[in-house]
């Protein structure tokens, strides 16, 4: 029997991590590309899962099938970031760009935490529908509907950004700029617009990340900080600006974490993650899966 | 300015503060002026190496919180209260030691995001170990004297302050501004990077664990994981930024405006201080990196420039004056 609870603990702490992944690979984009670390992603992401939580209150709207509107809402979002602050940072030499965005991003979550609990106050939410509780089962594992389809679809999200930035012009042209912007500016790459690109995608990537803890979780306004750390801790894992390695690190981390729940209790859930998050950082900085 | 009006202005406020709590009798100015100091400590404490060292830290409040974890223990142990308040910021010294040497190494943002995570780590691990409120035994609370807390908190703000002025005028301080403002010619020229960031970070530790000591001394309970919030970081790095980062008096001008403005703000909006602060933050780096400080050599400058512009009438009857008598 304790091997059983085990297991199901690894296939949740699986689950779970699909969306670790999700969450940091729009931080991994932007930070690999841009240079700019924006510590307010996890409000970003808290934003997506109250549009999933609206849409579907309001409209009744299924949030799988709201992520429709979802992604480009968030997506305007990060356009609209990017034209009135961050662009602003992306214009002063590395170092400074990060302690910037750095600062600024600290602000912007200030705002939008304040904002959201404003609005929408700081009750708990999230969207329970009617397959909310179904589960399929699997070898005596149970496997929620829900949280299988937030899995299938962070590895589809993941996978089209991959395809995205490896097969298609576009996505080569924010490659080459993240790999030496002023070569790329050179060889007729308009920077500027690559930047506003991949913050508008990152912001997207955000977006439905929440959307999906908004339907298999909970969401308040208060969860910003807690997701901004595991997008770092993923992103330290893996690697930073990697795109692949982020599902990985993410997918370690879920495991990692519900295996630590099962050993030393649920109240150092998060601890785990981030011990392993300042050994890394200080025994391996490239990452467990970079180069 | 010169430096001898600054010394003597300096030495007037210091002196009406003193007699502050004589003359005014309420508690409620005395507290407000209580917090003031005490984030004025905090603020030039996280000043000293995210302004002149330039590494922001992310996790100022471990350092906060491990002092009030110290000096609380000491302190209901027997210990006198300012021995126990002093190593408190020498235990937080090593304890920033331990995460600095690692992290200082890597460039970037490994600092940053390090600090963040260690913070969060230790904020989490108190609040399961010590899920408890701390309270004051009866026989302090009966001895319990708010003008003291008032006194020893003015002398500690004092002290950070002079601290810090001896620090950046001395030679370590040229140093550890050259390594802000470019590590690579520091290091060519034979000052170590490594070793003036982690001086930095060990006065700066120390003045925020001594603030955790005067915290764990002035509150009569709380939560054991209540100074350990990311809001003690967060409300240092705003103060210190919205004054004007990396200069002495910013971090003083930045708590005596942050501390009003939010007393203000509850009074009027409830519980937006947040939201509005979070918008000024923005505002100074994006628009005005060296804050309130620079905000005010700038209008000097300007009232300056059109006192110079402007044709004044004085000069014009003194000239007609002399023609008048030739």
């Amino acid at each position: 029997m304790p091997i059983d609870a085990l297991t199901q603990g690894l296939v949740f702490g699986i689950l779970v991590g699909a969306l670790y992944g999700l969450a940091a690979v729009g931080l991994s984009l932007v930070f690999g590309v841009m240079r700019v670390l924006n510590v307010a992603h996890g409000e970003l992401l808290m934003i997506g899962g109250y549009a999933s939580f609206w849409f579907f209150s309001l409209y009744g709207i299924d949030p799988f099938v709201s992520l429709a509107a979802t992604i480009p809402t968030l997506f305007v979002i990060g356009i609209v970031l990017h034209r009135g602050l961050f662009v602003h940072v992306t214009k002063l030499r590395e170092e400074d760009r990060i302690k910037n965005s750095l600062l600024m991003g600290f602000g912007l979550a200030l705002i939008l935490d304040n904002l959201a609990i404003r609005l929408w106050t700081a009750d708990e939410r999230s969207i329970t529908t009617v397959y909310s509780g179904a589960a399929a089962s699997l070898m005596g594992v149970s496997l929620p509907y829900v949280r299988v389809g937030s899995l299938l679809f962070a590895l589809v999200a993941i996978l089209a950004l991959h395809l995205f930035l490896t097969r298609t012009y576009i996505g080569r042209s924010i490659r080459a700029t993240a790999e030496d912007w002023e070569a790329a500016a050179i060889v007729g790459i308009n920077v500027d617009r690559t930047y506003l690109l991949a913050f508008a995608i990152g912001t997207a990537l955000a977006g439905a990340a929440g959307a999906l803890v908004s339907v298999g979780y909970s969401i308040n306004p208060g969860i910003g900080l807690e997701w901004t750390l595991k997008a770092l801790i993923v992103i330290v894992l893996a690697g930073m600006g990697s795109v692949g390695g982020t599902l990985a690190g993410g997918l370690l981390l879920g495991a990692v974490e519900s295996v630590s729940v099962y050993f030393i209790g649920g109240a150092y859930r998060e601890v785990v993650g981030l011990v392993m998050f300042l050994l890394v950082l200080l025994l391996r900085p490239k990452g467990l899966f970079g180069n | 300015m010169s430096f001898n009006r600054k010394l003597l202005a300096t030495a007037a406020l210091i002196v009406i503060l003193a007699i502050l709590p004589l003359v005014v009798g309420r508690d409620d100015i005395i507290n407000l002026m209580f917090m003031m100091f005490l984030s004025v400590t905090l603020a030039q404490s996280w000043n000293i190496l995210g302004g002149y060292a330039g590494q922001v830290n992310l996790g100022h409040a471990a350092f906060f919180g491990v002092g009030t974890l110290v000096a609380r223990y000491l302190w209901f142990s027997g210990t006198p209260i300012y021995v126990a308040m002093l190593v408190a910021g020498l235990v937080a010294v090593i304890f920033a030691l331990i995460i600095g040497m690692p992290t200082f190494r890597l460039r970037g943002a490994y600092f940053a995001i390090g600090t963040l995570g260690v913070a969060e780590t230790v904020r989490i691990t108190v609040g399961n170990v010590l899920p408890i409120v701390t309270a004051l035994p009866s026989n302090f609370i009966v001895n319990y004297d708010l003008n003291l807390r008032y006194y020893a908190a003015l002398v500690l703000a004092v002290l950070t302050v002079l601290v810090t002025y001896w620090l950046v005028n001395s030679r370590t301080g040229l140093g550890i501004v050259a390594v802000r403002e470019d590590e690579d010619a520091g290091e060519a020229s034979g000052v170590s990077a490594l070793k003036h960031k982690l001086i930095a970070l060990a006065v700066s530790s120390f003045f925020a664990g001594v603030a955790g000591g005067l915290f764990a001394f002035y509150h009569v309970s709380y939560y054991y994981q209540f100074p350990f919030a990311p809001n003690w970081t967060f409300d240092a790095l705003m103060i210190t930024y919205i004054g004007g980062v990396g200069t002495l008096i910013g971090p003083v001008v930045g708590a005596f405006f942050y501390v009003t403005v939010r007393e203000w703000l509850a009074v009027s909006i409830v519980d937006a201080h947040l939201f509005v602060f979070g918008a000024i933050f923005i505002c100074v780096v994006l628009l005005l990196p060296g804050g309130l400080v620079e905000a005010w050599t700038k209008m000097q400058r300007v009232r300056l420039l059109s006192r110079l512009l402007r044709p004044t009438p004085p000069v014009k009857s003194v000239v007609k004056g002399r023609g008048e008598q030739t």
